[in-house]
């Protein structure tokens, strides 16, 4: 599935698609990988804050259990509710059907500062083996 | 891919889920080539084992297989194991490959009597030999409902006739293995152990049996497989520091046997006493899954024990976990998943069983 060329990506590997103001967020193909199926995801509620680089959710797969990073400061505008029923979205379509959340970015942010180019995650899930 | 005990296993080919599936409702292969394989020969084979291990393999019939453990002289399990008689003086011990360094010099010792006690200066000598075939055995499990008739396609073994623990000698694909009805997922399957050499046509056969090939299983599926069957885990649920009686397999203690065995007068003491801890299953009542090490606690919030496994449970849809528990709980319980409880249930295990 490779790494879309129009989305960055952070070390946790979530991606972000930013739109003005509004930033949509999931995990990686990379990263399902490593996980396997998921079985259940816990999101931020809708009006919550996210801090870059804090916890706001958490990914249940067969094997482990990892946090899920929110990249940008904001507030959560709307979450993903088909992955309630149906998680195994997150595997099949990581870049699709499988986002997770979409936040407003803060004002004053200048949002993807921190966040790494599609040449830069894959080479950081390349050296990561 | 991932490192287990030396080797680069597959954890998983694809979906782990989709894996697991395909052995409880068809058949899948599994490469379990890291398994450790100690034949122990001899006209005095069987009495040696009877004093190196919990069970009573002399009374095996040549044919059949036993899951057993070899427990330190304290009691604690050094490994769980399933023993073939292969041949009147031959049994094929299979131990964890984590363990096989530790099977191997706990059944060297013991056989050549050197722990003391069993065969001492003034008995005759055991007559039995010890060989590591670990290198020289490759081991590949078809495992499923479906599995009986795939591997019948390719055997001249009359499967129908073997019963659960039995094995025999055969062909399979043309290559010479030993057969056993035998596995590690609460599903009907056979392990077919073979020359390494012979493993790659083995499984090709199997494999090529179905358009697209049979379904293949990695360790993931193995390990949510034997957990749904409530089967236990050496490092999970078995260790130097537990007793087959806390595991609640005190059953493999046969404490009826005559003579003396490494262990056995601590783990009468063990079995007169009753368990210090007791092995449970619990089913989590949120999504958050339960993994090894959580606290458990009592629905007041006190610490009684701690996940030995857990995870989602692809059959039932709920997670599940077995713990160590002190005392005997029972009502509701509660799990420490990070930092924020959940209610979970206590259940029987196993949690799944193909007969019902």
């Amino acid at each position: 599935m490779g790494v879309p060329a129009e989305l960055r990506y952070t070390q946790e590997h979530e991606w972000i698609a930013i739109d003005g103001g509004t930033a949509t967020i999931g995990i990686t193909d990379y990263a399902t990988q490593q996980l396997g199926d998921v079985v259940y995801v816990s999101l931020p509620e809708v009006g919550a804050a996210v801090t870059a680089g804090e916890p706001c959710g958490e990914v249940e797969s067969t094997k482990s259990v990892s946090d899920l990073y929110s990249p940008v400061d904001g507030e959560v505008i709307e979450v993903n509710e088909e992955l309630d029923g149906d998680p195994g979205l997150i595997n099949a379509e990581p870049y699709g059907l499988g986002w997770m959340f979409r936040v407003r970015v803060a004002d004053g942010q200048s949002a993807g500062a921190d966040l790494l180019s599609p040449t830069e995650y894959d080479a950081l899930t390349k050296s990561a083996g | 891919m991932t490192e287990f005990a030396g080797w680069r296993m597959p954890l998983r080919y694809g979906s782990e889920t989709t894996e697991h599936n395909a052995v409880r409702t068809n058949a899948a292969l599994f490469d379990l080539s890291h398994m450790g394989e100690i034949a122990v020969t001899g006209p005095g084979a069987g009495a040696a084992l009877d004093y190196a291990v919990c069970g009573w393999p002399s009374r095996l019939s040549v044919g059949r297989a036993r899951y057993t453990m070899i427990c330190a002289p304290d009691g604690g399990i050094l490994d769980d194991l399933i023993i073939y008689r292969q041949a009147e003086e031959r049994f094929l011990v299979v131990a964890n490959a984590a363990n096989i360094s530790v099977v191997l010099g706990a059944l060297r010792e013991r056989v050549s009597g050197g722990t003391g006690g069993g065969y001492g200066e003034t008995e005759s000598p055991p007559g039995a030999v010890v060989t590591d075939e670990s290198e020289a055995t490759g081991l590949i499990s078809i495992q499923g409902p479906n599995g009986i008739g795939f591997l019948s396609s390719v055997t001249n073994l009359p499967l129908d006739g073997m019963a659960y623990y039995a094995g025999a000698y055969g062909k399979v694909a043309g290559r010479a293995a030993w057969v056993a009805r035998t596995g590690y997922t609460g599903e009907d399957g056979f392990e077919i152990f073979c020359a390494p050499g012979d493993c790659e046509p083995i499984w090709e056969a199997l494999f090529g049996l179905v358009d697209g090939g049979l379904p293949v299983a990695g360790l993931a599926a193995r390990d949510t497989l034997r957990l749904e069957a409530g089967m236990p885990l050496y490092g999970n649920e078995l260790g130097p520091d537990v007793t087959p009686y806390e595991a609640g397999l005190g059953r493999v203690v046969r404490l009826d046997k005559p003579g003396d065995f490494v262990g056995r007068s601590a783990l009468a003491a063990r079995a007169a006493e009753g368990p210090r801890r007791t092995l449970i299953g619990l089913l989590g009542k949120s999504r958050r899954v339960p993994r090894h090490g959580y606290a458990v606690l009592s629905n007041a919030g006190e610490p009684i024990g701690v996940v030995t496994s857990g995870a989602p449970s692809p059959t039932l849809g709920v997670p599940i976990a077995m713990a160590y528990v002190s005392g005997s709980p029972n009502g509701p319980l509660r799990i420490d998943v990070r930092g924020k409880t959940e209610p979970a249930e206590i259940t029987g295990l196993p949690f799944y069983d193909r007969r019902k």
